[in-house]
């Protein structure tokens, strides 16, 4: 209880700076439509306020305040609108029985989450295996764990274009190529985080074995593998939150008309920032849930082998 | 100095046999000599406890025997093998400080590992679960995760896990070092009694005194830079012994006597 009402509070904190926030970033842009519509604006004329301070300007004119929160395509919506757009195109839509219509968000979403699973199940099989060679073999360790830190050091939106540019040059379109800049994205922290957790037994750990004379298999299937799920998990937990980037990322060169990728594009062509900042929390709030289904698998999984707390 | 060399052993009954033994450790602070000149028969069925302070060379030495170690000089067998040809031969269960267990298996499927590794069958390793988990009165414990167990418990399922398969030497290193003293003492009497039922032979590493002198036939007595034995005492104490012979007349002359060791070989420095 105290903890939910913790959680509030900063909740309406946030949301109140929010709301705070509009008022300097959409003044301007509101005076000038006040003006045009004939309302007594101080100073009088756009020129005049270009160069003036936006929380002056607030103050000045205290009756544009609530048009702030209200505009059709403000620098910053407002939480109600951005809240309003996401209802409009998720829970009113499939109120209307039209889920998976053009203009749903559950549409656009599963066009990009069916990317992200592909891409995160690649990503994360190539990352296991990488780990497992790592550990396994001292060559691989030095000759894979660079490139793989160096592969992470290049920002994916250059290497995003190219990526789908050679894939279709070898007619490879549709979900691959997204899948592919996920799985680019998602499959270092996998390697990181399996090759911590495959070394994390100890040197009397592996003495032990060592006693019983096990092979480097047993070792691995017995020890090292059990041993290394706590970390596994850890890594698919920011590994999903990264396919899902690298998924949306994947849509943005291509001028793809699915996707959440698209959405954003879309919005931004027509200055639609209201439809922008509901695709950005349609992200935000996928990604929260398979982060949290994560989390729910390894409970469970955690439980069965007898280390959930 | 006093270097005892038990060489009235005869060779069909010496378990492990060590001649001039040498081990140095390169360090970055340049060599560790941490065992020097070491000169020990341990024979079948014998209780050998090894003392002496910090850093004297007991874990070395138990490590030397185990092939966990390479040593730098000198000869080592086990059962008339090399450490490693005995290893490979799963002569010995070790038994480690910290227990050890997986917190993925239960204390059952704990003691399956060696039985798993070594590939016994299913029958043959639920019927040896069940004796070693009576062994060490753990009975009706297997289905427990280990950090259900309190740590003497815990000490214990690690025990079972050694015995579980068929070795003729049990090396034990400190192994109820962490446990407090009312805890051990009850364990040193369940040792004492395994050790009566199985027939085992037992190198067990202690810094405890009356613990060396109440379970061993022998007690190697060592000292510090460089490790070295500087006294071994043959015990004669009887072989059954309930925890109030600690009170006796020879239990605290050997005591007497294992202090007057350590001291020796602390006066070196
Ligand atoms: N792996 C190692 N590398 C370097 N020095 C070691 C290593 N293991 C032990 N030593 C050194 O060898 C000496 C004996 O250690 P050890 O056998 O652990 O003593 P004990 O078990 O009697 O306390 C110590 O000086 C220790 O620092
Ligand atoms: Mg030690």
């Amino acid at each position: 209880m105290k903890t939910l009402i913790a959680v509030l509070t900063v909740l309406s904190v946030i949301i109140a700076f929010w709301y705070a926030a509009c008022l300097p970033m959409n003044i301007k842009g509101v005076l000038t439509e006040a003006e045009r519509a004939g309302a007594e604006v101080t100073p009088a004329g756009a020129k005049e306020r270009r160069d003036l301070g936006e929380f002056g300007l607030v103050l000045d004119n205290r009756f544009a305040i609530p048009a702030t929160w209200a505009q059709d395509r403000p620098r910053l919506p407002a939480p109600h609108q951005v809240a309003q757009e996401l209802w409009k195109t998720t829970g009113a839509m499939v109120l209307k029985g039209k889920m998976m219509s053009k203009r749903s968000l559950f549409y656009h979403g599963w066009v990009t989450l069916s990317a992200t699973l592909l891409g995160f199940a690649i990503g994360t099989g190539l990352g296991i295996l990488l780990a497992v060679g790592i550990v396994h073999s001292r060559v691989m360790d030095m000759s894979v764990m660079p490139w793989a830190i160096v592969s992470q050091t290049i920002p994916i939106i250059a290497l995003a274009p190219m990526i789908i540019v050679v894939l279709y040059s070898v007619g490879v379109q549709g979900i691959l190529p997204k899948a592919v800049i996920s799985a680019y994205l998602s499959f270092f922290p996998v390697v990181v985080g399996m090759v911590k957790g495959l070394r994390s037994p100890d040197g009397m750990q592996l003495d032990l074995l060592r006693t019983y004379n096990a092979s480097t298999n047993q070792g691995f299937w017995k020890l090292r593998l059990p041993a290394s799920m706590p970390y596994l998990f850890a890594s698919l937990k920011i590994g999903i939150a990264a396919s899902l980037v690298g998924a949306i990322v994947g849509e943005l060169p291509t001028g793809a008309v699915a996707g959440l990728g698209a959405r954003l594009l879309g919005g931004s062509y027509y200055g639609q920032t209201v439809q922008i900042w509901s695709a950005l929390f349609a992200a935000a709030i996928l990604a929260a849930c398979l982060v949290a289904l994560l989390g729910l698998i390894e409970r469970s999984v955690l439980k069965r082998m007898g280390m959930g707390a | 100095m006093n270097i005892e060399t038990t060489t009235q052993a005869d060779a069909t009954n010496a378990v492990v046999e060590a001649r001039n033994l040498d081990l140095v450790f390169p360090t970055n602070d340049g060599p560790v000599q941490a065992l020097k000149d070491v000169n020990l028969t341990i024979n079948k069925g014998d209780f050998v406890s090894f003392i002496g302070p910090s850093g004297c060379g007991k874990t070395t030495f138990l490590r030397v025997m185990a092939a966990l170690e390479q040593p730098t000089g000198g000869e080592i067998t086990v059962n008339g093998m090399t450490p490693d040809e005995a290893r490979r031969e799963r002569a010995y269960g070790y038994v480690f400080q910290a227990s050890g267990l997986y917190p993925w298996r239960n204390i059952a499927r704990n003691i399956k590992l060696p039985l798993e590794i070594m590939g016994y069958s299913k029958a043959e390793q639920e019927k040896r679960v069940n004796e070693v988990l009576e062994l060490v009165e753990l009975s009706g414990f297997g289905g427990k995760y280990p950090w259900q167990l309190s740590g003497g418990m815990q000490q214990r399922a690690s025990i079972a896990r050694a015995l579980a398969f068929d070795a003729d030497i049990l090396l034990m290193d400190e192994p109820f070092g962490a446990l407090d003293e009312i805890v051990r003492d009850h364990l040193n009497e369940q040792l004492l009694k395994l050790w009566a039922r199985t027939n085992k032979t037992i190198g067990f590493v202690t810094h405890s005194i009356p613990e060396a002198v109440y379970l061993s036939t022998k007690i190697v007595v060592m000292s510090p830079r460089p490790g070295r034995i500087t006294d071994v005492i043959e015990s004669p104490l009887p072989k059954e012994r309930p925890l109030d012979i600690r009170d006796s007349p020879e239990f605290i002359e050997i005591a007497h006597r294992v202090r007057e060791g350590l001291r020796a070989g602390h006066s070196d420095d």
